[in-house]
């Protein structure tokens, strides 16, 4: 008896299921989609998202302390001594610039979007902005070169620091001749001290 | 207008054009059944599905049916090519032959013979040879897998929709569609499910043992077009889309073709025997033979509705489930409701 029970009980539970899960779909037939369409719609995002770098490069120092901290080596900076005579300006933090920066690339395919080259930045000059649409077909188009510099203004900055620093050696082998020199004239005025400390006589 | 007329009486174009209008239709309702199937499913699930291809996607069927023509047609290399080629021709040949008897409208039914519904049953068993054909021929364990459990599905769900269709054949008297329809004409009160043209004490002995026929009915013919909760052959989850797993392109297209067919097909049995077919629910209101065809397809598309509804509702069975369904259940009570059925109408 029990048996037969349990079958008309199982049918009868089996249609009450579907019959209760068919309601809970149809209901959900009308519930307005949570669908974004995403080209059209775009979601709002965090305030602090980090997304593609940007690099404010009027302000940059070329101080490398970005580049030092980027765990994946994306940003690659080569820098050129500025001759003493010239002026870079200041930038926007009031730090004066030393150095030309001929180069500031970033590899954004490589980027891992830690954010850590930006804290270390003295004159928060590089920023993580909220755009995130950038993807190519080449793969090359994704190293961003901040630096404005043109060749030929990178080379006359070179050929001004080589100048510069041939100078200064120039100076320096002149200086150093010339104490050398200096040196070697009066070798007799110094007289021996009379005793030899006692610590180095063994 | 004569040498038309001329062509039109030939009997010969007049039996190519008979067979030519459920093929016009199918492509035609397969479009539209393809673009609703994912709209349903995805509000189902409150996503918006398909919304670029044109108005809100509405070009996405035949963008689908494109990429599909497209395709390359792989065989896979130790296939048996000629089975493998033959299947989902099989297939929608077995499917295809059953609307040859389905009446569209008072003046359109392919082939008016008298076992009708009788080789209905007959042709879509074809179906299964087709399907198992398919997973034996691609040489691959899970489509042998989904062939067999196709098979053993097919076969144990044919026998409720048999005796289902006996139940409404007492009823009706007639195995010819057309006349089981046209039993049923005058309006919702006389249709089969709510106990047919009777007087109305012998209508009420006879209603619930018509619902319970109904489900039945739909239950098994759920599990007859492989949809869900009874894809047990497809089973993407497991089977890795079961007998057609080997199946691109084209011929990938044509089981997909002969799904959508055989689901409408299944409807077009239920509507016409319990449902009215073409007749109109208000009698002689809004009736006549183009409304029939709008009726009848209307009638049809609320099972399609139905079937999509359950597909995103239910959880496919295991295995055991379905056989315990079909011959502990289903087959018992339809045992019953012949002998009860057959009781009242001898009163």
């Amino acid at each position: 008896m029990s048996a037969l029970r349990k079958y008309f009980a199982n049918i009868f539970h089996s249609l009450y299921t579907v019959i209760v899960g068919m309601k809970i779909t149809f209901r959900h037939l009308f519930v307005p989609a949570v669908t974004i369409q995403y080209p059209s719609v775009k979601l709002k995002l965090p305030e602090r998202a980090r997304n593609r770098l940007y690099v404010n490069i009027d302000d940059c120092i070329g101080c490398d302390q970005c580049s030092m901290a980027c765990p994946v080596d994306c940003i690659t900076i080569e820098t050129i001594k500025a001759t003493p005579d010239q002026d870079l300006g200041v930038t926007s933090t009031g730090n004066k610039k030393r150095l030309y920066v001929p180069t500031f690339d970033i590899d954004i395919a490589k980027c891992c979007y830690c954010g850590l080259c930006v804290p270390p930045c003295p004159t928060e000059c590089i920023v993580m902005t909220d755009v995130y649409e950038f993807s190519e077909f080449d793969r090359k188009n994704l190293v961003y070169n901040f630096s404005r510099m043109t060749p030929a203004e990178t080379a006359v900055a070179k050929e001004r620091a080589r100048k510069a620093e041939e100078e200064a050696a120039a100076k320096k082998a002149a200086a150093a001749a010339a104490a050398a020199a200096k040196q070697a004239a009066p070798v007799q005025p110094k007289p021996e001290p009379p005793q030899s400390p006692p610590t180095t006589t063994q | 207008m004569e040498t038309i007329q001329a062509i039109l009486s030939n009997d010969i174009v007049d039996a190519v054009l008979l067979s030519i209008l459920p093929i016009v239709f199918i492509l035609l309702y397969a479009l539209v059944t393809l673009y609703t199937e994912m709209k349903v499913a995805a509000h189902i699930q409150d996503r918006v599905a398909y919304m670029r291809t044109g108005w809100h996607g509405v070009l996405q069927p035949f963008a689908d049916i494109l990429k599909l023509l497209q395709k390359e047609d792989t065989i896979a290399a130790n296939a048996d090519k000629f089975l493998f080629i033959l299947a989902p021709y099989i297939v929608f040949i077995g499917t295809y032959g059953g609307y040859a008897v389905i009446p569209f409208s008072s003046i359109y039914i392919g082939s008016n013979i008298n076992l009708g519904a009788f080789f209905l049953i007959a042709a879509s068993s074809l179906v299964v040879i087709g399907i198992l054909m398919g997973g034996w021929a691609s040489n691959n364990k899970w489509s042998i897998f989904g062939g067999m459990r196709s098979a053993a599905q097919m076969v144990s769900y044919e026998i409720p929709t048999a005796l289902a269709v006996v139940v409404a054949t007492m009823i009706t008297g007639s195995l010819n569609l057309q006349d089981v329809t046209r039993f049923q004409d005058g309006g919702i009160q006389n249709w089969v499910v709510f106990g047919g043209p009777f007087p109305l004490v012998q209508r009420l002995l006879l209603l619930p043992f018509t619902l319970i026929t109904f489900l039945i009915l739909f239950t098994a013919s759920l599990a007859e077009v492989n949809r869900t909760p009874f894809d047990l052959p497809e089973a993407e989850s497991e089977l890795v889309q079961g007998f057609n797993t080997e199946y691109s392109g084209m011929r990938f297209a044509m089981f997909y073709l002969a799904e959508y067919a055989n689901m409408f097909l299944v409807s077009a049995v239920a509507v016409s025997f319990f449902l009215g077919g073409w007749t109109s629910p208000f009698g002689s209101f809004l009736s006549g033979p183009v409304w029939g065809i709008f009726w009848f397809i209307a009638k049809g598309m609320v099972f399609i509705f139905l079937h999509i509804w359950i597909r995103w509702t239910l959880p496919r069975l295991r295995v055991d489930q379905l056989m315990y369904t079909s011959w502990k259940v289903l087959t018992p009570f339809l045992f019953v409701c012949i002998f009860t059925v057959g009781l009242i109408l001898v009163m």
